[in-house]
């Protein structure tokens, strides 16, 4: 078992989820209520990780901030550490690869709130951020569950982005898929079998609790699927 | 109850997304019913004034304070105008209990007042008891009460309803068209309800404004608005089927009578010099004007306008019968409505007539479009 390549992992994951979800929340609220042009494009590109092969985001990500790219030299001026290679650079391939998991479970939650609710907060004096904390997030936290565990899990899982854009320095950018890929290459499959049950063990056990939990608690509103 | 009384007034007119050409006024204590069918316009031109649309332009005001100025910019958000809004499923917050739903508008309250002034409220609105159920838990009638007591503990300017009958049966809705009526009596507002129901105006509301395609066509008292509509078009929206385009003829001042022409049919009504002979004109009979033999005397009441009716279709539905018929020398057919019981007596029959009285009280003429 490659106890540093775990504690790597769930790092990586806490850190999509807390970067990922406030940006998720706000962006799944925009557009589950906004009436703005454009909005079937930034949804379909928002989209696009969902279908376009980890390897490819990878290599747009390599490219684009590694040593040789603008983006890539102006970043390590002003951190004095590259992105690729690096547990920074691996921060910034989750939160993109994983920006569908997050925000469409939030959108459809908010979607589910129907607007007479809506607009009887606001008839009720109740500004934005009253609205927001008392009426939709009450109202609409399944679907923020849901986002949160999606993140998460998918992070722990994710494979390609990670190789290329991290490749597989131990304690930096190793994490359990690769771990479990490098285990599997050198013919440990005792190792690999033990983090490849305990990943399938802790997706179940997390999505299983998220799902009993939105069915209990929120029942009483039309639950995004997860 | 301490409502405020002031005078609602709004003029909307736009072109796009939606027409729009619509002026209404509402006094405190009154309530005005917006009449339509689907789609007239009704809910958004609702929806403008408690500031969840905007007009494209015109001018909403309430008392001496401008909600909505085109030409100056101002446009105060719902949160500004102050309105007790329920719309038509009521909008109730599903996760909270209905006395945190009536606290939930009461948020310019210190903190310590809310709940005793959100269960005052739901006594108001004989909830007392279910101040802790959510509104899962509660009937149709009840949610309507707690979005009502809502609406009204905010001490708003102005109530809007929303179809405020149209989510619950039959039997919960005469009860609280009594506790409307009852509420009706105490507050000091301006109440503006939104219903398709003619015969909810006319119990509920004081005026009445007719709405086709966002544009209103007559504004008055419902009896008055139902009984003489300006036009084809509001008669046909009230249900009104007998519609008739003719002439008016001559009028006859001395005896108080206007002489008109439908087809080659000369029928009298209530002297209408604004008609001028020779011209065109619509004219509708409601159901209240066409009168065939009593059950028991067979007889017709006196007056001018004796017809005889070609029975064309009887349609009995239930202890009524729809009957279209048609008047000697008119094209369009007459539909009316009488009791199965009289069918049988004057052993009415389609192929066969009947003799009747139109009266010239309730024949009512209109200027064509």
């Amino acid at each position: 078992m490659d106890w540093q390549a775990l504690r790597l992992t769930l790092q990586l994951g806490a850190v999509t989820v807390l970067l990922l979800l406030p940006a998720a929340l706000f962006a799944g609220r925009g557009l589950a209520y906004g009436r703005f042009r454009g909005r079937a494009v930034v949804e379909a590109l928002l989209a696009v990780p969902l279908v376009l092969p980890p390897t490819v985001v990878g290599y747009y990500l390599l490219v684009g901030l590694g040593g040789r790219s603008p983006i890539g030299q102006w970043i390590e001026g002003l951190t004095g550490a590259p992105l690729v290679f690096h547990f920074s650079g691996l921060v910034v391939a989750s939160l993109i690869v994983n920006i569908p998991f997050a925000v469409q479970p939030i959108q459809r939650a908010f979607e589910t709130i129907p607007d007479e609710v809506r607009d009887a907060a606001a008839c009720c004096g109740m500004g934005f951020w009253r609205t927001l904390l008392r009426v939709e997030l009450p109202l609409a936290w399944p679907g923020v569950l849901t986002g949160l565990v999606l993140t998460f899990a998918h992070t722990l899982g994710e494979f390609g982005v990670v190789l290329m854009v991290g490749g597989s320095i131990p304690g930096e950018t190793k994490t359990v898929a690769i771990a479990i890929y490098d285990r599997v290459q050198a013919f440990d499959f005792r190792s690999a079998g033990q983090m490849s049950l305990l990943l399938l063990l802790f997706s179940v056990t997390v999505l299983a609790t998220a799902t009993a939990l939105g069915q209990r608690y929120g029942r009483r509103r039309v639950l995004p699927q997860l | 109850m301490s409502c405020r009384s002031s005078e609602f007034r709004l003029q909307v007119r736009q072109g796009r997304p939606v027409p729009f050409d619509a002026e209404l006024s509402c006094r405190g204590g009154e309530v005005l019913a917006l009449v339509g069918p689907s789609g007239s316009g009704k809910s958004t031109l609702l929806r403008m004034i408690a500031g969840l649309s905007r007009p494209a332009s015109g001018s909403i005001r309430c008392g001496e304070r401008p909600w909505f100025d085109a030409q100056t910019g101002v446009n105060l958000s719902p949160q500004q105008r102050r309105v007790g809004y329920v719309p038509q499923h009521y909008g109730l917050f599903p996760h909270l209990s209905a006395l945190a739903n009536v606290e939930a508008g009461l948020g310019h309250l210190p903190r310590g007042q809310r709940a005793r002034h959100a269960r005052t409220w739901l006594e108001k609105v004989h909830l007392d008891g279910l101040a802790s159920r959510r509104p899962a838990e509660l009937s149709g009638g009840q949610q309507q009460r707690v979005a009502l007591a809502r609406a009204l503990a905010r001490e708003p300017s102005i109530l809007l309803l929303d179809e405020p009958f149209s989510a619950v049966d039959r039997a919960t809705r005469e009860t609280l068209y009594g506790e409307l009526a009852e509420l009706k009596q105490e507050l000091v507002l301006p109440v503006v309800m939104v219903t398709h129901d003619l015969t909810e105006a006319l119990l509920l509301a004081d005026r009445m404004s007719l709405l086709d395609q966002g544009r209103t066509l007559q504004t008055g008292v419902p009896h008055e608005v139902m009984a003489r509509p300006v036009s084809a078009v509001a008669a046909r929206l009230m249900g009104l089927r007998n519609v008739f385009g003719g002439r008016l003829i001559e009028h006859d001042a001395a005896a108080d009578r206007s002489w008109i022409g439908i087809g080659g049919l000369r029928l009298a009504s209530r002297y209408r010099p604004e008609f001028a002979p020779g011209k065109p004109l619509d004219c509708v009979l409601p159901d209240g004007a066409i009168r065939l033999p009593g059950i028991t005397d067979r007889a017709l009441p006196d007056g001018p306008n004796r017809v005889e009716l070609s029975l064309v279709r009887l349609l009995p539905m239930g202890e009524e019968v729809r009957i279209d018929a048609r008047l000697p020398g008119v094209e369009a057919m007459l539909h009316f409505q009488v009791s199965a019981r009289l069918t049988e007596v004057l052993r009415l029959s389609p192929g066969g007539s009947v003799p009747a009285v139109l009266r010239e009280d309730r024949l009512h003429l209109m200027a064509p479009p």
